[in-house]
């Protein structure tokens, strides 16, 4: 059975604390082991963080959007904004690149998500916001096979 | 759940003790907290008890790196103990513990550092 939710929030730091808990609680009928929902929650964290810092510069009054799809067992993420966008993905995926190291970015956002997701596609144009998609299989299934 | 931070300081040892869920959002209030702490007192090293963590990600790990600089600076060392598996399992494939040394608890820590509890 497929399952959805959209939520749309404004770009402030608090949120990133709602969005984890919002996507957790949705995700948490699937019945995911303790791991798997602290990696979603980490990756939502950590996709809502990149659209605050660095797709709105750290402006409030921008919108952030996540769309959950639950299919059977897999957690499907779209995570957006409509903010800079990413000149070159190829280069922020890379583990410790950071756009902004004034801040003290660790530049393991990406890096995290990769090995917490099965799939993360980041669609981005300068300009034109940043679309990131990401796809967990939870390990349900594969378990009891 | 918010984060709350406590500093205690033993000789040139300053320890860190956190507890709830550190994102982007917490980082910057523990960052001038934790910078306040190690100016004010005369630090060479840093224990990061990381035992009450629920939650973490990489803007965490940012404000950790960045005092882990601090630290390396002052010719000192950073120690993290009392980690829980999850906050476990994000140093470790962030090479944290390349960088950071880690302990079973506080006491381990100190006696580590050379510092009698």
């Amino acid at each position: 059975m497929k399952n959805e939710m959209y939520v749309e929030f404004s770009s402030i730091s608090e949120n990133e604390a709602f969005a984890r808990v919002t996507i957790g609680s949705f995700v948490a009928q699937l019945d995911p082991t303790m791991d798997e929902l602290t990696e979603i929650k980490t990756v939502v964290s950590e996709a809502v963080t990149n659209a605050i810092i660095h797709g709105y510069n750290n402006e409030p009054g921008h919108l952030v959007s996540i769309t959950c799809t639950l299919d059977d067992d897999a957690v499907e993420l779209t995570i957006k904004d409509e903010g800079i966008g990413i000149s070159n993905v190829d280069e922020a995926r890379q583990p410790l690149y950071t756009s902004k190291p004034e801040l003290e970015r660790s530049g393991m956002g990406f890096t995290i998500i990769e090995n917490f997701m099965d799939n993360l596609e980041i669609i981005s144009l300068p300009d034109n916001g940043t679309t990131v998609y990401m796809k967990k299989q939870l390990s349900k299934k594969t378990v009891s096979k | 759940m918010s984060l709350t931070a406590s500093f205690d300081v033993k000789q040139n040892v300053l320890i860190v003790r956190l507890s709830g869920e550190l994102d982007h959002h917490e980082s910057e209030t523990l960052r001038s907290e934790w910078k306040k702490m190690m100016h004010k007192n005369n630090i060479t090293h840093v224990i990061l008890n990381l035992e009450d963590v629920s939650f973490m990600d990489s803007s965490g790990l940012g404000v950790v790196l960045g005092r882990y600089k601090e630290v390396l600076q002052l010719g000192g060392e950073m120690v993290v103990c009392s980690i829980s598996a999850p906050v476990y399992r994000l140093f470790d494939m962030s090479g944290m513990f390349k960088i950071v040394r880690l302990e079973e608890n506080e006491e381990h820590a100190l006696s580590a550092l050379g510092v009698a509890s």
